[in-house]
């Protein structure tokens, strides 16, 4: 953060000279009781949470997804069932196909995006400011369905997405009408929120000391190997941080998906499911097919997909990631 | 992890503006052409779908989609006249009054449960810290989706389906990790005299959180406040799955059944009411696009 913390709040008196530390009543184990209790204390809608709304949660969600639910009957507990009937479901394993399609096409595009504008946007120039603010707006509503509506019109036939491709000679059609096509106008979609990774890799930009780099030019590096082997090593760990979040967090997409391709009355999502992302079809399988317990097992399919993918990156940052000792 | 990653940013953003251009100088005219080349068209590929619903709500419902101008010749506002009808019998004013409600509630409950547990994190030392950390951070990380079906569960059970507690309640119990984290951040980089000498002082832990902790967090605490605002306008997924009455329904359902329902009729006032729900989201950012920026630049944050 920035902003410098105000030094205006309520007058503090003036740190005691004298070095008698245990100025509490206390002797120092009733004051490590007090410190838990006021932790705890302190803690305790966390913790109520935590339980209420979190754990426990998985803890039946894990029980749901052995069992036939349909939540009016009490779960009846039918072993792997459900699991054996998603992975024979041609619709869920479209689901995933449609889902890995979406991150690993459109992930890598967006950071490679946030990076090369964030390097752009590293040099210190006139309007360096107003550049970054603007770039970053398109994270703070391309979640919402406004915003859905308006990419599902720019992608139609006809629409400036089409238009523009006919004059390339692409007859291709407007995107949301094709059932291959309409999962890159997401793509496109979460490309266009570049911004807030960019942010992040600004902030590690930042970081870099200036004197590698005049080293760099005084060795006579080039501007490609100073990247290589100065930029790159340096922010590693800020593109680790981007990598993990961006990956998990398109695994969930979910409104622009539904809305994008969601016509009257759900139960599909774009032309031949084309957007069918898999919370699109944990949702249809649960809120309209009522099958509580099939989604339940999909929930924790997602998170153990989620948990591995998160595992093999913290197993491969020890290649790739540096982490300077001692700080900056 | 992400303890790591947030290292990066320390309190000196501030660029120093005279020094960045004399450098801006040197590096000469062709370069800083190209730069702001770039940047423009960068910034019209951003803009444009902006723009787009701005001009296509002041356009025939007929004109909206094929028509290349980004502006009509003739602008006419018969898609905002038409919005003064409201949906299903409900108005507009209503889903904004009730997205409002969700919003500021989120708020008040993001900033008071997150800085109470942001608190104990940073400034007390209880046995189970490590590990109740570690568990928070974790949370970070797990799919939101994995919850959604056992807490629709217990809400039924709680009978309570189509109220606004289960948009809420989490709100209050500091499940949202991200601004728990940073806020812990914020307050471990304040200055340890501080507190010290208010305990000397015989200050007991409310009094130092609520007098001298919570007022020096204001940045961390306005930033939180405004992410939460926006990502509260913005949820779908949840008054989705909660709301089943359209009296109740935030912007966002709202809108959805508009497209459902009248999508096809007025496509012009199905415009118009998307640029309608935006409003608040842009002004927030043009007020404190500074917060935010920051306070996305501290850690990860997705809308």
């Amino acid at each position: 953060m920035t902003h410098a913390p105000a030094m205006e709040g309520p007058t503090v008196s003036e740190p005691r000279p004298d070095p008698v530390k245990p100025s509490h009543p206390a002797g120092p184990k009733q004051r490590g009781r007090r410190e838990n209790l006021a932790g705890y204390l302190f803690m305790s809608p966390w913790i109520a949470g935590f339980l209420l709304l979190t754990a426990g949660p998985m803890v039946a969600s894990l029980y749901f997804a052995f069992t036939d639910y349909n939540l009016f009957d009490a779960p009846r507990w039918i072993g792997l069932d459900n699991f054996s009937e998603m992975f024979g479901d041609p619709r869920w394993r479209h689901s995933v196909r449609v889902t890995l399609r979406y991150v690993v096409i459109g992930t890598p595009i967006k950071l490679l995006a946030a990076l090369g504008v964030a390097l752009l946007l590293a040099q210190k120039r006139r309007g360096q400011a107003f550049y970054r603010a603007a770039f970053y707006a398109p994270s703070l509503i391309g979640a919402s369905v406004s915003v859905a509506i308006v990419w599902k019109a720019i992608f139609s036939d006809d629409a400036v997405v089409d238009r523009t491709q006919q004059l390339f000679g692409i007859n291709a059609g407007g995107w949301t009408g094709d059932p291959e096509l309409i999962i890159y106008s997401l793509v496109a979609l979460t490309v266009w929120q570049f911004g807030a990774p960019m942010v992040i890799f600004l902030a590690g930009l930042k970081q870099v000391p200036r004197e590698l780099y005049e080293a760099a030019d005084v060795d006579g590096a080039g501007k490609l190997r100073q990247f290589w082997n100065i930029t790159l090593p340096m922010i590693s760990p800020v593109l680790f941080f981007n990598v993990l979040l961006e990956t998990i967090h398109s695994f969930q997409i979910f409104s622009s998906a539904y809305i994008v391709g969601g016509g009257a009355g759900g139960n599909a999502c774009g032309p031949a499911d084309g957007t069918m992302v898999y919370t699109c079809y944990l949702y249809v399988q649960g809120f309209e097919n009522s099958r509580m317990g099939l989604a339940s097992a999909m929930a924790w399919m997602l998170l153990v997909a989620v948990a591995l993918v998160t595992a093999v990156l913290f197993w491969s940052q020890k290649r790739w990631v540096h982490y300077e000792e001692g700080g900056r | 992890m992400s303890a790591q990653a947030t290292d990066i940013t320390p309190a000196t953003d501030v660029p120093p503006p005279r020094p960045a251009r004399a450098a801006a100088l040197r590096r000469g005219l062709p370069g800083s052409l190209a730069w702001h080349l770039g940047s423009l068209a960068i910034l019209a590929v951003i803009l444009y779908p902006v723009l787009w619903v701005i001009g296509g709500s002041f356009k025939e419902s007929g004109d909206i989609v094929g028509s290349l101008d980004l502006f009509p010749g003739n602008p006419i506002t018969d898609n905002y006249t038409s919005l003064a009808d409201g949906i299903a019998d409900v108005s507009i004013s209503t889903f904004f009054v009730n997205s409002l409600f969700l919003a500021v509630g989120s708020v008040l409950g993001i900033v008071v449960s997150c800085s109470l547990t942001a608190y104990a994190f940073a400034k007390i030392r209880f046995a189970g810290r490590n590990l109740l950390f570690t568990l928070m951070i974790g949370t970070l990380l797990l799919p939101y989706h994995v919850l959604l079906i056992p807490q629709y569960v217990l809400f039924r059970n709680l009978d309570m389906v189509n109220t606004y507690t289960p948009l809420l309640l989490g709100k209050y119990l500091a499940t949202e990790a991200f601004f728990v984290f940073l806020m812990v951040q914020f307050m471990r980089n304040l200055p340890r005299e501080l507190d010290e000498a208010a305990r000397l002082d015989g200050c007991g832990h409310f009094r130092i959180y609520w007098s001298i902790v919570l007022p020096l967090c204001r940045p961390a605490l306005i930033t939180s406040a405004i992410f939460t605002f926006i990502n509260s306008w913005n949820d779908f997924m949840g008054p989705l799955i909660y709301l089943n009455e359209p009296s109740k329904y935030t912007i966002s359902l709202g809108l959805k059944m508009f497209v459902d329902q009248e999508g096809l009729a007025n496509y012009g006032g199905m415009i118009a009411m998307s640029l309608v729900a935006l409003l608040p989201v842009l002004a927030f950012f043009l007020a404190f696009q500074r917060y935010l920026i920051d306070g996305m630049a501290t850690s990860g944050l997705k809308g």
